[in-house]
């Protein structure tokens, strides 16, 4: 079980559903990557052997008593590692796709630039990412929405490997978009003045199964993702100014 | 145009009954109950008082008083619509914290109880 015994106060999440092909491979990725850092699958619920897979290749598993979709379960493994104490906490996903060779890099970011979050971005130092032309496209367009809002470029902001430190975490316990999280979550952050930076990471094919993105879906996230942005763009009343931050 | 009236006076009656027969049953809480009947039970009195009909027409402009009375029905269903809508978004909150503090808390059970069989 993990614990606050403060080695290392960092903590690997790692949400999934239905992942029993790619979990195990995932997290002992990261045991290789970061050892002696604790791992917490957060399981959606899932319907496969996700669980049991991820308790073998070591991980602990926060699991759900029924589906909350993804920022649910990131949001309730943020709650516990909050509740436990970790000063930081990176997000990799539970399809294998980011390369856990990477996570020393967010964290090393991570304490050492003083923002609240960091980004593993597929686009930094002009890398396409080796994504599909749709959804490139879709990050074009979130990048343009984007730029006016958070007073900065973000080259990736779909990405789901993320680091946060503790300030961005009791943020994240009260006010975590529950569906499609990642670039809403850039916009809640930004609405408390807290800052972000991306690093350069690698994308990996997936480890199995497949994505369930399909046109119809992809319109619905763009609505979804757009609506909610503006939203948490007019609760004004939750800003903190600079000067309160800072103090 | 009375037979317009009558149909809604009847529909307005069959959803009185509906939500009555409902809330008996406990398919739907008294609370919830509260809102479809009120919006009824005024569609039931306006489909029945012709002259109070023909004055909310009139003042809205509306030459044909039943259709006056459509409108007033889709209006009160909008609010009913928006009102449940409210309940809903509450409720999935609320589920939703729910749910994590369970998962929470099913944590912390099972760490204590290793902790126990360790020692």
């Amino acid at each position: 079980m993990i614990t606050s015994d403060g080695t290392g106060r960092l903590l690997i999440l790692i949400p999934a559903f239905n992942e029993e092909g790619a979990v195990g491979g995932v997290v002992g990725a990261v045991k290789a990557a970061v050892p002696g850092t604790p791992v917490l699958v957060v399981d959606d619920c899932s319907l496969d052997a996700t669980v049991m897979v991820a308790r073998k290749a070591g991980a602990d598993v926060l699991a759900l008593p029924h589906h909350l979709g993804l920022g649910g379960s990131v949001q309730a493994g943020y709650k516990l590692a909050f509740e436990l104490g970790y000063e930081f906490v990176i997000r990799v996903d539970g399809d294998g796709q980011h390369d856990a060779r990477d996570i020393p890099k967010v964290f090393e970011a991570l304490r050492s630039s003083g923002c609240e979050m960091v980004i593993g971005s597929r686009y930094v130092n002009g890398n396409n990412g080796g994504t599909s032309v749709v959804r490139a496209a879709g990050i074009r367009f979130f990048r343009t929405v984007l730029r006016p809002i958070l007073g900065k470029p973000v080259r990736d902001p779909t990405s789901g490997f993320v680091g946060v430190n503790r300030g961005a975490l009791a943020v994240f316990i009260g006010s975590f978009p529950l569906e499609f999280p990642e670039i809403e979550a850039l916009v809640v952050l930004q609405r408390r003045r807290f800052r972000f930076v991306e690093v350069p990471c690698r994308m990996l094919p997936r480890r199995s199964g497949h994505s369930t993105i399909t046109p119809m879906k992809s319109i619905y996230y763009i609505v979804h993702v757009l609506l909610g942005v503006f939203v948490n763009v007019l609760k004004y009343e939750r800003r903190v100014p600079k000067k309160s931050r800072r103090s | 145009m009375d037979r317009l009236l009558n149909v809604m006076t009847g529909l307005s009656a069959l959803l009185i009954l509906l939500v009555l027969a409902s809330v008996r049953r406990a398919r739907i809480r008294v609370e919830y109950s509260v809102t479809w009947l009120i919006g009824a039970a005024a569609l039931l009195g306006l489909s029945r008082a012709r002259g109070l009909l023909d004055a909310i027409a009139g003042w809205l402009g509306v030459p044909y008083p039943p259709l006056a009375l459509l409108l007033i029905v889709g209006c009160v269903f909008v609010i009913i619509f928006y009102r449940f809508s409210v309940i809903i978004s509450q409720l999935k909150d609320d589920n939703i914290a729910l749910a994590q503090r369970v998962a929470i808390l099913e944590y912390h059970i099972q760490s204590l109880k290793d902790q126990a069989a360790g020692c």
